[in-house]
């Protein structure tokens, strides 16, 4: 469990740690918390000669709540979004999605950026991100571009950025309604079982806006469209949920592993969306 | 009161900190500061670094080793293989099983992880880079993971070094892949009981590979000097001397040129008992450099090739009236090694005391039989915090109980209550041979029952049901019972040892002038603390405070010799040592105190920490002041200073019983579960440390719950371990833990010097199958008879589901 031998950098600005990857290029990655990607060195999964870190880089570090935008900077960690009192009061979903990551020892280094950013199908933000229709920037040689949180997961481990590009900055509107974050894990720290975000709006005694994204279920977050629209206009009653969770589990392709068989996962899925479904619509 | 009151017995007696005392840890000062010194932290001058090249196959041929690359690496100093450890009949090594274990790949692979070279290096991170480095050829041979595919008649072959037919350390072998078949109890007479029973109950019980996981990895530091011929070993040994004779006969260096040291370990339960590849190469190493060498095992390493335990696949058929009596118990095992036997049992029990498999229950007759079998999986077989196989008993015995219940549709506390051996039975010799020294199970079960009110609790779980079954709930309740026996502290020479030596236990105890004392023992503390409660056990016995006395293990230059710490055998047998050599001391004490007080030897009486004259307990003469004047008077007949040493053998084991309870909500939809309640009832004879064994109860019900419901070593079909990191391979923190409820009886052992019976162990042994058959508990309602574990969360999902209760 010793990585292969690499040069270590420490730049102090985006230009800095972008001039780099330029340097470098295949050759480098940047490091967030390093909760994925010195694991995947230790176990020499992944070679990587120029370490470039981004701990130094002030810029990406804030949370900042404006003009009903939330934008957190890439290397905000998991116990910051946890400790914020804004983003607690502006998107109580992000603080209930970062609790349930690992432990307060991974909390204090790992980072919303990296959880973002690196594409495994575990992490917990992307579907977080996809169920908040939250925007990615990427900072490249040739400037900024943004990118949707639901367009921006390939496969696992490949995603919308590319190699010469950070991402440097997560921006959604601030949900309102009712809001859960649903996780079913073996341990603390372990990935999702199957683990599913619901944002949803009410007036009156109806659903007038829903978003239902989840986690660990396919090689990629995914967002299902179908789940939400099947409850709006309804009022989340047991037979609205048993619709939306149906077309929530149709969207999903959950592997095999060690957590349990395909059939297993489908069921589990269905009882955490619906739970998270009615969760949210108890809060709108 | 003034300074000049006298203290009272009773202040006198709280000053010692002796038996029954919940005296703080001694050692915990310096584990939480940091302080420890583990393994790891032994930095030498001059130290290299060794590392292990792997398989990464289950089963596979070596063609072909290249070190060049390897070897040309600056900082790389040597690559051995098993063609270099040959000329010193080191390749192989004897495993305590009497079988043999391959020290670096000869010819072959027999199981992932298996170590193919060992690279020699300046620091680790150099040898990390060279393991990369060395190209090993291989061919893949057909892989068996399942111990009854491994006796097909076609089955591969997998331990080629075999002879076909001949026989094995244990007796004959009727297959390739067959190591033994062990039997006890009169098979004829248990059959003919069965088949003519009035009820039957049979099942097939597997208690599934797992892993001892200890916080700390295995490791070593050998250090050859070759000036003086001495060497020697720094290593995470459980059993220390034991290691020294070993190593002694491995390497022709003779046993008083070789040092074993055990420093601080952390945590062993099992593990560190058996001696692995990695210590023999660091000395070779060692003497082929003639530089000290360490080598720490990663986690992944220790997961996937230091000792597994239990892996044994157990039928059984059990018999009673109908009213509940059980009147025979039949086992036969079918035990998956690995690749060698290197189980950790006493030589002449290749299935360890399994047959305590008739548990807490008097049954007239029965039979087991336990079959060896090899597979493509690492080796081991140790006791995980339990005497040897004890805990596969009891889980075996424990479950088929709930079977039977079920068979007679009889409730099971019920069901063992009617069975128990009864106080009066005692000493009881059992259908399989063992004689059980004391225990009074009925007044625990009744304790047990009372204290979490069974009545209420079942009624509240038939309420349950019939909610469920309206559809109101989507949660079972399960109440999990246990009634375990134990046999602990081997053991009795006459029928125990390791490698030829008795598994006797040591202590030796020298006072000082001034009345402060060390005591030596030939165990070593893996966290069971026992400088704090050896210190006790001699308080009580010898009048110096325990806060006086130093106790020192581990080091076999200066440690009386000793078969070391596990399956509960430190407090049987070095605990009763220490008893033994303190009443020398006291015997000594008292001629002197009786010269010193100038009256006969018999006029004086000991007192707490003093001798007094009988009648007259104003005249008196401390522990201290005894001390002194052994050291410092010319007393007639009497040798100066105040030593002495015992080697102790036990007449019998001991066996310590429990009495559990758990109760648990299960979500029949997620397979999740919450333990709401678990009680657990200890007798552990004499309590030495109320605190010490509290913890003790705690660390082994968690690691009780780890097995039941998570904990698993598992293999795919090509032999890939699956669960070779703490991602997979489930190890409860604290957010997973319960909360755990103990209570005690105090039956104390008639045999132990001090009626002390061991305890580190029980809470494994019987919490397993309290967790267990909580699970299994709440679906009975449903018909769930036996269900395998772990009860991880998919497969308590499989079990509802199986049952149609998702429709």
């Amino acid at each position: 469990m010793i990585p292969a031998a690499f040069e270590y950098h420490r730049p102090s600005d985006v230009a800095g740690a972008l001039s780099l990857l330029s340097t470098h290029g295949d050759d480098a990655r940047v490091l967030a918390g390093g909760h994925s990607l010195i694991p995947m060195m230790k176990l020499r999964m992944a070679s990587v000669e120029h370490l470039v870190d981004l701990q130094d880089v002030a810029e990406l570090k804030g949370i900042s709540v404006a003009d009903g935008h939330v934008t957190l900077g890439a290397m905000v960690t998991q116990h910051s979004l946890i400790e914020s009192a804004e983003l607690a009061e502006a998107a109580p979903i992000v603080r209930e999605a970062a609790l349930q990551i690992a432990d307060p020892q991974v909390r204090y280094m790992g980072t919303v950026g990296g959880n973002v950013a690196n594409g495994d199908p575990g992490n917990d933000m992307p579907g977080l991100m996809q169920c908040l229709d939250a925007r990615f920037t990427l900072q490249g040689p040739n400037g900024s571009r943004e990118v949707a949180a639901r367009a921006y997961y390939e496969a696992a481990y490949f995603t919308a950025r590319a190699d010469d590009e950070i991402l440097t900055q997560i921006s959604f509107a601030v949900p309102v309604g009712g809001y859960a974050y649903e996780k079913q894990k073996r341990k603390v720290g372990d990935y999702a079982t199957a683990a599913c975000g619901v944002v949803l709006a009410k007036e009156g005694a109806l659903c007038t806006s829903a978003s239902v994204a989840m986690t660990n279920l396919a090689d990629v977050p995914v967002w299902s469209e179908a789940a939400g629209a099947a409850l709006v206009g309804t009022d989340c009653g047991p037979e609205a949920v048993k619709t939306a969770v149906a077309a929530a589990v149709a969207d999903i392709d959950p592997a095999e592993d060690n957590r349990g068989p395909v059939a297993f996962k489908r069921h589990v899925a269905g009882i955490i969306i619906g739970r998270a479904i009615s969760r949210a619509w108890s809060r709108a | 009161m003034n300074d000049l009151t006298p203290p009272t017995r009773e202040e006198r007696s709280a000053k010692l900190k002796g038996l029954g005392t919940s005296r703080k840890r001694v050692e915990d000062a310096r584990f939480t500061q940091g302080k420890g010194n583990y393994v790891d932290d032994i930095k030498l001058p001059g130290m290299l670094h060794g590392d292990f090249v792997r398989s990464p196959y289950g089963h596979a041929r070596i063609k072909s080793v290249n070190i060049d690359a390897a070897m040309a690496l600056p900082g790389v100093i040597a690559v051995l293989q098993a063609k270099d450890l040959e000329p010193l009949s080191l390749h192989w090594m004897p495993t305590l099983a009497g079988d043999k274990q391959m020290v670096l790949a000869d010819g072959k692979v027999l199981f992932q992880g298996q170590e193919v070279a060992f690279v020699v290096a300046e620091d680790r991170y150099i040898a990390a880079d060279a393991v990369e480095l060395v190209e090993v050829e291989y061919e893949e041979l057909p892989v068996v993971v399942d111990p009854f595919k491994a006796l097909a008649p076609d089955a591969p072959v997998l331990r080629e070094d075999l002879e076909a037919g001949a026989d094995g350390a244990h007796g004959p072998r009727r297959h390739h892949n067959h190591i033994f078949l062990w039997e006890e109890g009169d098979k004829a007479a248990t059959e003919q009981v069965i088949d003519s029973a009035e009820v039957v109950a049979e099942e097939m019980i597997c208690y599934q590979r797992v892993h001892p996981c200890p916080l700390e990895t295995c490791g070593s530091v050998a250090s050859m000097d070759k000036v003086n011929g001495k060497l020697t070993l720094y290593g995470t040994f459980q059993a220390p001397h034991v290691v020294r004779t070993v190593a002694s006969l491995l390497s022709g260096i003779e046993e008083h040129n070789i040092r074993v040291v055990s420093p601080d370990i952390g945590g062993g339960f099992g593990n560190k008992v058996g001696v692995y590849p990695g210590y023999v190469c660091s000395i070779v190493a060692s003497i082929v450099t003639g530089r000290p060498v360490k080598f720490i095992e990663d986690r992944m390493d220790n997961l996937m090739t230091t000792a597994f335990a239990r892996d044994y696949w157990m039928k059984g058929r059990i018999s009673a009236t109908k009213d509940g009596k059980i009147t025979a118990l039949h086992a036969h095992v079918t035990a998956d090694h690995g690749a060698f036997d290197a189980c950790a049992d006493p030589t002449k029990f290749p299935a360890g005391f399994f047959h305590i498999c008739t548990g807490s229950y008097d049954i007239p007759v029965a039979y087991c039989g336990v079959d060896g079998v090899y597979t493509n999986k690492a080796p081991g077989g140790v006791a995980y915090r339990c005497s040897f196989r004890v805990t596969e008993a009891a889980y075996f015995i424990e479950r088929m109980i709930e079977v039977l219940a079920m068979e007679l549709n009889m409730d099971a506390a019920e069901l063992r209550r009617i069975n128990f051996i009864k106080k009066d039975q005692f000493p009881y010799h059992s259908a399989l041979g063992w004689e059980y020294d004391s225990g009074d199970y009925h007044t625990a079960w009744d304790k047990a029952l009372e204290a979490v009110d069974y009545a209420g609790l079942r009624k509240e779980q038939a309420a349950r049901v019939e909610a469920f079954k309206r559809g109101e709930t989507r949660k079972l309740l399960g109440i999990g019972l246990c009634h375990f026996t134990e046999i602990v502290g081997a053991g009795p020479v006459k029928n125990c040892d390791i490698l030829g030596m008795g598994m006797f236990d040591s202590c030796e105890i020298r006072i000082h002038p001034t009345g402060s004392a060390i005591a030596r023992l030939g165990t070593i503390s893996q966290g069971q603390g026992h400088a704090t409660t050896f210190a006790q056990i001699l308080a009580t016995e010898i009048g110096i405070p325990a806060d006086s006395i130093t106790i020192e293990e581990g080091d076999t230059d200066t440690a009386p010799y000793g078969l070391g710490t596990y399956g509960s055998r430190s407090t049987p047998v070095a605990g009763a040592a220490t008893a033994m050599a303190g009443r020398k001391i006291r015997a000594k004490a008292q001629m002197i105190a009786a010269y010193l007080l100038e009256v006969h030897d018999d006029d004086v009486e000991f007192d707490v920490d003093r001798f007094v004259v009988k009648g007259a307990p104003e005249r008196f003469k401390t522990m201290a002041e005894i001390a002194y004047a052994s050291y410092n008077q010319a007393i007639p007949g009497v040798e100066p200073g105040l030593e002495a040493v015992s080697y102790y053998d036990p007449p019998n084991m001991t066996y310590p019983f429990g009495a559990y309870v758990c109760v648990m909500e299960i979500d029949v939809d997620t397979g999740t579960h919450e333990v709401r309640q678990f009680y657990a009832l200890d007798d552990c004879g004499t309590r030495i440390n109320p605190m010490v064994i509290e913890g003790q109860v705690h660390g082994g019900l968690t690691e009780a719950l780890a097995i039941a419901m998570g904990q698993e070593i598992a293999y795919d079909e090509m032999g890939n371990v699956k669960t070779g990191t703490l991602m997979d391979f489930f190890l409860p923190t604290a957010v997973e833990t319960p909360h755990y409820t103990t209570d005690f009886t105090e039956t104390p052992s008639p045999h132990h010097p001090i009626g002390a019976k061991g305890v580190g162990e029980s809470p494994n042994v019987g919490g397993v199958p309290a967790f267990s058959n909580a699970v299994h508990d709440a679906f009975r309602a449903f018909g769930l008879r036996q269900s395998n574990m772990p009860h991880d969360h998919w497969r308590i999902w499989k079990i509802a589901n199986d049952l149609g209760l998702h429709d």
